[in-house]
């Protein structure tokens, strides 16, 4: 195994990513860029580079705005490691991963983390049955697949993302059998107290009033206000169920897809033995850092959606200042003040409304923390949000004591598909603040590795 | 039966399985137990049943482990039934194999040695041909190994919920999220004090010393001299896979759940119980070696856990000479020795049986001897 | 089987195809789309039994954190299917349960 070293690795080669790689090069570092697609673009400019003419207008020109920068990122000089599954970052800099089935290293001087976003899990009932997938996996199927839900589709949830697929779908023909919208009047009233960024974020929202009138058009039957999502069906999804105006609704349908929001793909910043703290406007954890993004003394940096969700903009203009503060640690890139206040000015303006859609989709506690004893919370190990408050019941304090009694946590997705829930419930049931609850101790290999792969 | 109030310092298996055999004989039990983040032994325990090789250089060890396998059954039949929790038991005898030829030949010896001394803890040398009949799969690079009919396996962590369920069961109160940092003993009243980090305040007739590596310094509070140093031992875990290998060895085994366990490193390392990329290669290497079908498993999660050890390796069980009715415990197979804990520690140390014969050579006094010189690699 | 499919192969999706095989069944899917992709566009419904309860499971993220899409690929158990671009010939099957390690085929006599 051959052993590299760079200036700079980067780990994820999204809109934070691919910045830093280009505020890098420009600065002189050597750049390596590690990322588990083969494309560059990360979630929200996946495949940005290849994806056909009419799929790009499709997407919209938020989508297409991330050309330049892939352009950018591919003229950098930085070398982009495709298809690499990263399992270990050390607290020296040392990065493991596994490319072409075989265990390698690339050691950093610095090391920066930008895996980006997930989507936040929707813990409820039957939401492990075929049929049921992510809004955000739905646009995957458009963005890196053409392909479209074949039959109505129902959309459920709250939060940009669930609007802007509504309308690129309702674009492309899809028929919307039901638009469920979960925001409450309760947090549009909340919202509206955010005064300028309120009125500034309404205006942004512009594409949603474009999505009402299309909606309207095209007839879709649009559920506002709406609570308690449960899946029906027993081998495959077969319709939601949900409550609306104190009724009990069911629209059938064989795909649905759910949304509420994404949260920081924190995992790296957890391995690597960093502090992180509960964000209770988010509904997450993130890790602490100083103001250009550097977790407490190690020679790593996290930028964009992994730090704190702050959407593709100010992710691109973090990965920048964090590429500045390394250059300048190393020495190199002098006169970075000016850049540095430029884009700070940038990042206020980009993240501006944040606090705003914070309020506004806040997701409902219910769709968070299951009231109901017989919802799955960790897929993978099959543990139930009943297994998970008897554990609290014989003593366990947190999510490691949990995880030992009752394998939560302990499947192949390592905790990211419940370690949120599993949090939340656990602080419910003790009746305390979840950062007085901890999260599961993430320890690498972060991705599973096959055994062959340190052999070959 | 008493009203004496016994108190464990220490929530892992050994506190935990004391606490529960005072408590099924009707002593008020309170145990005291870390919180979530704990260096916690327990958790990071590979989960053998294991008496081949143990005390070859104490017999009374040796002997002492063979009973307390002896007693599991009765101890997981009692806490499934008491909890519904099976601690995933099973005795099956279990292997340890070796590279070269020259371990093999060192083993023998060993097993010879202790099955003579100890009276009775039988072994078989086995050829790579012979172990393949139970052990199909086995790479080339196993050379030969041993059996031994006493050995088993055990979900540690399933055991650790089924005496916690247990304790609760029998009345016993646990508190939890509690760092003890003081105990201290009245000598006019005979009762012990005990403070927590958080300023919390306890008092107990009678108090047992289980926290691992949190005992020396309290031990020194009431009388007890007890060395505890640690290695840190890594682990791998598979993915689940479907049942394979059906009896546990020295380098792998197959959890009930299907996970494969892959251990285990022992080193020296201080207080910091992370994972290291080398050891994670090093037992990767090893692991596809012994089974090379395993080069198809996924590593799903590996662990780093501090284990409590004493200077010889061998446990140190005692009463407090100065401070009647103080105990301290240190072990490191709290696994293969809960039974013996539960059903014979836990009565002593509440003070309703005396400790078992020769148990005196658990007395922490042998390290105070200025000519000995200890090894605990073994 | 491709009669109920969740997803169906749109205009959007152009270039050329590949042959792909899923449980005994030949598949003509756009060549670089994911496997996970590419099952659900031709009417997989279900990729995978649970390894605890049994139960029914399918891609959920497509982004490579559930880890709901593990199918066979290529005899490899356990693959991310929603990682994995197709490639022609490939030889894709459910999985049942756990992976099981393939026994027989190691160990005896060679080196």
């Amino acid at each position: 195994m051959s052993d590299v070293s760079a200036d700079l690795v980067i780990i994820g080669c999204g809109p934070a990513g691919m910045s830093a790689a280009c505020e890098a090069r420009a600065l002189g570092l050597s750049v390596v860029v590690l990322d588990e697609q083969n494309e560059a673009g990360g979630q929200i400019y996946r495949r940005i580079s290849t994806a056909p003419a009419p799929l790009k207008e499709l997407l919209g020109a938020d989508y297409a705005a991330g050309q330049r920068l892939a352009t950018a990122f591919g003229d950098s000089g930085a070398r982009h490691v495709g298809g690499a599954a990263v399992w270990n970052v050390s607290p020296a800099g040392v990065v493991d991963y596994v490319a072409q089935g075989r265990a390698q290293k690339v050691s950093g001087q610095f090391v920066l983390l930008a895996s980006g976003a997930m989507e936040r899990p929707f813990p409820i009932k039957g939401w492990t049955l075929p049929g049921v997938m992510g809004a955000g996996a739905g646009q995957i199927m458009l963005k890196g697949a053409g392909t479209l839900p074949r039959d109505p589709v129902v959309l459920a949830g709250c939060g940009p993302l669930l609007y802007l697929l509504a309308w690129q779908y309702l674009r492309a023909g899809v028929k919307i059998r039901a638009l469920v919208d979960t925001t409450s009047w309760a947090a549009h009233l909340r919202a509206l107290r955010h005064g300028a960024a309120a009125i500034r974020g309404w205006r942004d929202l512009r594409k949603g009033l474009e999505l009402l009138s299309l909606i309207r058009r095209e007839g879709v039957q649009v559920y506002r206000g709406a609570s308690g999502l449960a899946i029906e069906g027993a081998e495959r999804a077969e319709g939601l169920l949900f409550r609306h105006r104190k009724e009990m609704v069911r629209v059938p349908a064989s795909l649905i897809l759910l949304h509420q929001g994404v949260v920081p793909n924190a995992q790296l910043s957890w391995s690597v033995g960093a502090k992180h703290e509960w964000n209770a406007e988010q509904l997450c954890w993130q890790p602490l850092t100083d103001a250009a993004g550097r977790l407490g003394d190690l020679p790593i940096y996290v930028a964009g959606d992994s730090r704190a969700i702050v959407g593709a903009k100010a992710s691109a203009i973090q990965g920048r200042l964090a590429a500045l503060a390394i250059a300048g640690q190393l020495g190199q890139g002098a006169d970075t003040e000016q850049r540095a206040r430029q884009l700070q000015g940038e990042m206020a303006q980009a993240t501006h409304i944040r606090p705003f859609l914070d309020v506004l989709y806040r997701p409902l506690d219910e769709h968070r923390i299951p009231p109901a004893d017989d919802v799955l919370v960790c897929r993978c190990e099959e543990v139930t949000a009943g297994q998970i408050r008897h554990y609290v019941a014989l003593g366990c304090q947190g999510p490691n004591q949990a995880k030992a009694f009752g394998r939560c946590g302990m499947g192949p997705c390592q905790g990211r598909l419940c370690g949120l829930t599993v949090t939340e419930l656990i602080a419910q049931a003790r009746a305390v603040e979840p950062s007085q609850v901890g999260y599961y101790r993430i320890r690498p290999p972060i991705k599973p590795v096959l055994l062959g792969d340190f052999t070959e | 039966m008493s009203n004496e109030r016994l108190t464990v310092v220490g929530g892992g298996l050994v506190g935990s399985a004391i606490a529960y055999g005072a408590a099924r004989r009707g002593i008020s039990v309170r145990v005291l137990d870390q919180g979530d983040t704990a260096f916690r032994a327990s958790r990071g325990n590979f989960g053998l049943i294991w008496v081949s090789s143990k005390g070859g250089g104490m017999m009374r060890y040796a002997r002492w482990t063979r009973d307390a396998a002896r007693l599991w059954p009765e101890l997981h039949e009692e806490l499934l039934a008491l909890t519904g929790v099976d601690t995933g038991l099973q005795q099956t005898g279990g292997f340890w194999l070796g590279f070269s030829e020259k371990e093999v030949q060192a083993r023998a010896e060993l097993l010879e040695k202790i099955d003579k001394g100890a009276g009775g803890i039988p072994y078989r040398m086995m050829e790579p041909a012979e172990l393949r009949q139970y052990l199909p799969g086995l790479g080339p690079a196993v050379v030969g190994g041993s059996f031994g009919a006493h050995d088993g396996q055990v979900n540690p962590l399933m055991l650790l919920r089924a005496l916690h369920a247990g304790l609760k069961k029998r009345g016993a109160e646990i508190i939890s999220g509690v760092d003890v940092v003081d105990v201290r003993h009245q000598a006019d009243s005979g009762q012990f004090s005990i403070l927590s980090r958080d300023g919390q305040r306890w008092s107990s007739d009678r108090l047992v010393l289980a926290a691992g590596l949190g005992i020396p310094a309290l031990a020194e509070k009431v009388g007890l001299y007890a060395p505890v140093i640690t290695t840190r031992g890594q682990v791998l875990i598979t993915e689940r896979l479907k049942p394979f290998l059906h009896y546990p060895t020295n380098k792998a085994r197959q959890t009930r759940e299907g996970s494969v366990q892959i251990g285990s490193t022992s080193e020296d390392v201080g207080f910091d119980d992370r994972t290291t990329t080398d050891k994670i290669e090093w037992l990767a290497h090893r692991a596809v070696a012994t089974f090379p079908a395993l080069k198809a498993a996924r590593l799903v999660r590996a662990w780093g856990a501090l284990r409590p050890l004493t200077l010889d390796g061998y446990p140190i069980y005692q009463r407090s000479e100065s401070c009647p009715g103080a105990f301290v415990a240190i072990c490191h197979s709290g696994v293969t020795l809960a039974a013996a804990h539960a059903f014979v520690i836990g009565p002593w140390m509440a003070g309703l049986t005396q400790p078992p014969p020769d148990f005196e050579v658990f007395r922490s006094d042998r390290f105070l001897d200025p000519n000995a010189s200890f090894s605990h690699d073994h | 089987m491709t009669t109920d499919s969740l997803f169906r192969l749109s205009n959007l999706a152009e270039g050329a195809t590949v042959t792909i095989d899923f449980e005994g069944q030949a598949m003509e899917v756009p060549e670089g789309i994911s496997v996970a992709a590419a099952l659900l566009a031709c009417g997989a419904r279900d990729f995978r039994s649970s390894v605890v309860g049994d139960q029914p499971r399918a891609p959920y993220c497509m982004m490579g954190v559930c880890f709901e899409c593990l199918v066979e690929i290529d005899g490899v158990p356990a693959r991310q299917s929603c990682l994995i671009p197709v490639r022609g010939g490939m030889c894709i099957k459910r999985q049942s349960g756990a992976p099981a390690l393939d026994i027989e085929d190691e160990g005896e006599g060679h080196e």
